[in-house]
């Protein structure tokens, strides 16, 4: 089997999940120059949540078609997430639009604690692992294998990210994300309503990290109240290596880092003489995320800040 | 009834009094302007007509009182802000730009005419209207602020120092849009520093020195005024 080819599609798939998840903070971080660390956290709670409704509804029809439970467990993740994206926005960030920077960023770190631990509370501190209703079919390629999950994580995530393009380029709303990205002042004088606009980026924000969640949930076959933090921080990496405030550097960055983790984690062992194994494959996003930070802080598509406003 | 009426505005920021209870009255299709020296608090009124910054006192646009209203909410009721400095989009495009301006209109026909309207005013906006809107020189950012603000249709057009940090030329061409502007029928509140300009393209005036009102009337009055002509006019 050609290792090459093989990590470089599990780079994508997990990458295409960083993008998801990426994007996210990007958004927010484009319209309030605020890092939402409780991200990762909500890509948790998809997570669980389309556990939670997909095992409940397994219980009760044990027959139920998985094309059925499926969309309902995605279904379900995403209006949680969505509406928790919004009471988040508006308790605990909206009321300090006007503090000074530290203040929100320490706020989100306290809603990514909270939400954790009602997590705990809510879903236990074990495992959940995920049905086994995916489908599981392989495909010989190049040497290497995809699996049928793999190729509907990514087509997916491309067809999100895709969509999402078309929104934010295309429609009234995403004219209005833009133009408050740049001025809030300004466009609240063009009749824009900014915070309409700031809780509309939560909760697409929101509903994307929901879809990942699920998807993450369903590549390894687990969910965990812990599972949203080292998620969150990788795809906040993304975001950095891409150029925060930007969609497609999100993009980017996401797919880049998944698949620099995933070569990294197989070949780290030849490299080093078996010295370290693949289970240093988080080292990898985070020695990206330092040297971004030193030699290009403004990511591979950021713009200087100076251009800014 | 009067298109604006204000009174007793005040604004301050911090502990700092910027504008100290001043009264205007606008009426329809008129052409003010608020003239004053830097730090006058011309700006700052402004802002607070348009909900920008808190303020007291009582404002009254077509006889209903805005205060409170939050700036967007204003802004669809039909006023209009350009401020100093222009506030382009510098990373939207020329044409996206003028569809901000018209943002909370429905009426896709009319909008339309307007912004063929706006393109044949300004030819050299139509030239760039698929460039980024920060690529365009100062006086061209200038005539997309005023070009935006045709396309919100407003009832009241608020104008901030358009003449800012332009050459005479760019100065000539965007006074006579806004005479035209006012031809059409739209009501204008002009801030200009320099008061020669504003004297002679407006009908009435008001004079604001350290945050009040100290001088008002007719323009011509104003331009034949002793102490406008020396402390002003530079004469």
């Amino acid at each position: 089997m050609d290792i090459f080819v093989q990590q470089l599609i599990n780079g994508l798939v997990l990458g295409s999940i960083y993008a998801l998840v990426a994007l996210g903070y990007t958004m927010v971080y484009g319209i309030l120059e605020l890092i939402n660390f409780a991200h990762g956290e909500v890509t948790m709670v998809g997570a669980m949540s389309a556990l939670a409704v997909i095992g409940a509804l397994l219980g009760a029809y044990p027959q139920a078609p998985a094309l059925l439970v499926l969309p309902a467990g995605v279904l379900a993740a995403i209006m949680v997430c969505m509406a928790l994206g919004y009471v988040i926005e508006r308790v605990a960030y909206r009321p300090l639009r006007r503090a000074p920077r530290l203040a929100p960023l320490i706020t989100a770190i306290g809603v990514s604690i909270v939400l954790q631990n009602a997590a705990m509370l809510i879903w236990g501190r074990s495992y959940i692992s995920f049905p086994a209703i995916l489908p599981h079919g392989s495909h010989p390629i190049l040497g290497a294998v995809i699996t049928d999950l793999q190729i509907v994580i990514v087509t997916l995530s491309v067809l999100i990210m895709l969509g999402l393009t078309l929104l934010v380029e295309r429609t009234r709303l995403g004219r209005a994300m833009r133009a408050t990205a740049q001025s809030r002042e300004v466009a609240e004088l063009m009749g824009v309503n900014v915070n309409t606009v700031i809780s509309a980026t939560f909760i697409i924000g929101s509903a994307l990290a929901a879809i990942a969640g699920v998807m993450v949930s369903a590549y390894y076959g687990l969910g965990h109240y812990y599972m949203g933090f080292m998620l969150g921080l990788k795809a906040f990496s993304a975001a950095v290596l891409g150029g925060i405030g930007n969609l497609a550097g999100a993009m980017l960055g996401g797919l880049l880092l998944g698949v620099i983790e995933a070569l990294g984690a197989g070949y780290i062992g030849d490299l080093t003489g078996g010295f370290l194994g693949s289970n240093y494959q988080d080292v990898f996003a985070f020695m990206v995320l330092i040297l971004v930070l030193v030699f290009r802080p403004s990511g591979l598509l950021g713009e200087r800040v100076a251009q800014r406003a | 009834m009067s298109l604006l009426e204000v009174k007793g505005l005040k604004v301050a920021y911090g502990g700092i009094q910027a504008v100290r209870g001043i009264d205007l009255v606008i009426e329809q299709g008129e052409l003010v302007c608020l003239i004053g020296a830097n730090g006058a608090g011309k700006s700052s009124a402004l802002k607070g007509l348009i909900g920008l910054v808190q303020h007291h006192g009582e404002v009254r646009f077509t006889g209903e009182r805005l205060n409170g209203l939050p700036t967007h909410a204003i802004v669809a009721k039909g006023m209009t802000l350009v401020p100093e400095g222009r506030g382009i989009f510098a990373r939207l495009s020329v044409a996206e730009n003028l569809d901000m301006g018209a943002y909370t209109r429905r009426d896709v026909g009319p909008v339309r005419l307007d912004l063929n309207r706006v393109y044949d005013l300004f030819p050299r906006l139509a030239e760039r209207r698929a460039q980024l809107a920060g690529t365009l020189s100062g006086g061209e950012q200038q005539m997309l602020a005023l070009g935006r603000a045709i396309m919100a249709r407003p009832r009241l057009l608020l104008l901030d120092e358009p003449s800012m940090g332009l050459a005479p030329i760019m100065v000539q061409k965007i006074y006579q849009t806004i005479a035209e502007i006012a031809r059409d029928g739209v009501t204008i509140l002009l801030v200009e520093q320099n008061a020669h300009l504003a004297l002679q393209v407006s009908q009435r005036g008001y004079v604001m020195e350290s945050g009040s009102v100290v001088l008002t009337g007719a323009s011509q009055a104003l331009a034949d005024d002793p102490m406008v002509k020396a402390a002003y006019l530079g004469e």
